[in-house]
């Protein structure tokens, strides 16, 4: 896949980098960061360009950088990251936005562009709250009817909120809280850089702990 | 003549022909589909926030149980996707394992396709037969693994273990005679690659049997030429992948154009549709069976004259062997260390994409250095083209619906993740 990643490199700046557009290359791929504002002209320009040509939006999930590394991660926290192919010049390019606004997380929608966005987007925002203007339909998609609340952000716990079950006294479906505790299994790690390298000289043992974040 | 004839139907989650939990509304103007709104998320089980919360090796298991029918495909994009974030690449052996496990999980995914396509628009007898083939390859599953579906066998660096010398074999009982047994053992006797070797060399006459029965079947091509049309142009608009990409005459094919393991080795050839409907698919997948057949039989030739190892030596991915587990002190903290906190991944981004069965299955995977991934998104090729399903079926019949459901190759695991 890293198939001409590096004129892509040096095309993207060009193009984009009057609107604020950062470009990075990483284990071959390239990634296009767009401000939120120029987030649908550069789309567009993606797609159209002659020599850009992105026929195909494969793939747009949300990501909530919150926590991102057992830090608080600076600026916005909520990313539209999607996946763009290119058939007739055959290669990828991934593009990210940060929504401006943490708690009113909102993005133009691409759905002009490609139709292809319309289920990702409809993903996107009933898992992260990401709202996508100008989106025909932009309906929950895989959560129950009724459900409340964004569960793939990070202060969403693994284990919900509420939880199903048949009430014979009932006779019908009720939910109720959850009756399990939330419990982190295995804790997030993150070693300092070389951790299992030998080093020339030990360094003092407490730099050999590890890092755990706060919240697993 | 009534006022109002449009009238809205409700079609599943239970329904035979909805491949699992798909609930359809349908608004109809007597026969005809007029709009057709999906409701998916039935069998959602949140895999994706799961992940967040273990060790990037105890979620293999879990890709099985997106694209139930094709498992290791979908282990393989993840697998790939952590290779690629930690920098690694498996041995030559591991690789030619992969790609063969690839072939055969395709022809198991459109064997299931065939039957239950078939089952669903009048086509009793293929399923039959297509579940006999299906069998010996859930063996080959079962004998590699240890589970006939969800294998947990591909890992990053290699794959879990080598192929077997043998293959179970049946034994006679009350209801098997000795005869039989014996007669269902002739291909049992050698190692496993005898096996899918002579798995190979029965397929393509299997392949004939199915054509016989369907491609110039007068019902079969009443219920499938001119339904569901896409246009190439339009295939791209609407992010479809695979063979119902292909079926519409665009020829892409990760494999060929962006391949990864040992695929720019392997001779075969990718089938393009003319027409776009559901009968260019159906002979786009038949045909896909026998290009796999064909790389089957080119890897077994290949690993049978080519033995090695299947797994990277870097302990930071592979487990110490039991027996230096049993004898020696680092072996086992290192053992114990290796199940509970795993392995930290460097941190990036990446999207690794593989040609499964149904189409480009994607996994977009971010690391911020730690032992478990923050962010895993499963881009599943179903669900780009259940999207697509209202436009594909508007204007048809509603005996139309299953048509196109089934050209689809819908599977809920991997849509609804």
């Amino acid at each position: 896949m890293a198939a001409k990643s590096d004129d892509l490199a040096s095309l993207l700046p060009s193009l984009f980098g009057d609107a604020g557009a950062r470009v990075t290359v990483d284990r071959g791929e390239v990634t296009l960061e767009v401000p939120a504002a120029q987030y649908l002209a550069t789309m567009q320009t993606l797609r159209d360009h002659p020599s850009l040509r992105f026929e195909m939006l494969v793939d747009l999930c949300g990501v909530d950088y919150a926590g991102f590394a057992g830090v608080m991660h600076e600026g916005p926290r909520f990313a539209a990251v999607s996946h763009l192919l290119s058939l007739s010049r055959n290669r990828r390019v991934r593009v990210r936005t940060f929504a401006p606004d943490d708690d009113f997380p909102v993005l133009a929608s691409v759905i002009g562009v490609w139709p292809s966005v319309n289920w990702f987007e409809r993903e996107a925002f009933d898992l992260y709250g990401l709202v996508f203007t100008g989106h025909p339909d932009l309906r929950r998609i895989l959560t129950d009817y009724g459900f409340v609340g964004y569960p793939f952000r990070k202060d969403f716990p693994i284990s919900g909120y509420v939880e199903m079950r048949y009430d014979p006294e009932q006779a019908r479906v009720i939910y109720q809280p959850v009756s399990i505790e939330p419990r982190v299994v295995t804790p997030r790690v993150i070693r300092e850089e070389n951790y299992a390298d030998e080093k020339p000289e030990p360094g003092p043992p407490d730099s050999r702990r590890p890092a755990t974040a706060p919240n697993g | 003549m009534a006022e109002i004839r449009n009238y809205t139907m409700n079609f599943g989650p239970q329904h035979p022909a909805a491949h699992g939990v798909l609930r359809l509304v349908l608004e109809m103007d007597g026969e005809v589909i007029q709009k057709a709104d999906p409701h998916i998320g039935l069998l959602h089980r949140g895999t994706e926030k799961l992940a967040e919360s273990k060790p990037f090796n105890q979620s293999i298991g879990y890709m099985d149980r997106l694209d139930y029918v094709s498992m290791m495909c979908n282990e393989h994009a993840y697998v790939l996707a952590i290779e690629r974030l930690l920098g690694i690449s498996p041995p030559e052996r591991a690789q030619y394992i992969r790609v063969m496990f690839d072939e055969i999980t395709r022809i198991l995914n459109h064997l299931m396709w065939l039957g239950s396509h078939g089952l669903d628009i009048g086509a009793m007898t293929v399923f039959l037969l297509c579940f006999k083939q299906r069998e010996e390859l859930m063996d080959v599953y079962e004998a590699v693994s240890g589970t006939r579906m969800h294998a947990t066998y591909y890992r990053p660096g290699g794959v879990y273990r080598d192929l077997p010398d043998t293959m179970p074999r049946y034994q006679a009982s009350k209801w098997r005679s000795a005869k039989d047994a014996a007669r269902m053992n002739a291909a049992r006797a050698g190692s496993m690659l005898d096996f899918i070797q002579a798995f190979t060399e029965s397929f393509p006459a299997a392949v004939d049997d199915y054509e016989t029965l369907l491609t110039d079947n007068r019902i079969w091509k009443q219920r499938t030429v001119n339904i569901g049309v896409v246009s190439p142009e339009r295939a791209l608009q609407l992010g479809f992948s695979g063979a119902m990409l292909r079926g519409s005459g665009v020829e892409w094919d990760l494999r060929k154009k962006q391949p990864y393991e040992v695929y720019e080795r392997m001779d075969f050839d990718i089938p393009v549709g003319v027409n776009g409907d559901c009968y260019d698919r159906y002979l786009v997948r038949i045909e896909e069976m026998r290009q796999s057949n064909r790389m089957v039989r080119q890897c077994v030739e290949w690993l049978k004259a080519n033995p090695g190892p299947v797994m990277i030596d870097d302990r930071k991915v592979r487990p110490p062997s039991r027996e230096h587990m049993k004898e020696d002190m680092e072996s086992l903290i290192h053992h114990f260390k290796f199940f509970t906190e795993g392995y930290e991944v460097p941190a990036g981004d990446t999207y690794a994409a593989v040609e499964a069965p149904k189409g480009e299955f994607g996994i977009y995977l971010v690391s911020d250095g730690a032992n478990k991934p923050y962010r895993l998104k499963c881009r599943a090729p179903g669900f780009a083209h259940l999207a697509a399903l209202e436009e594909m079926c508007r204007g048809h019949m509603i005996a139309d619906v299953v048509a196109v459901i089934g050209t689809q190759d819908i599977v809920f695991g991997e849509i609804d993740r």
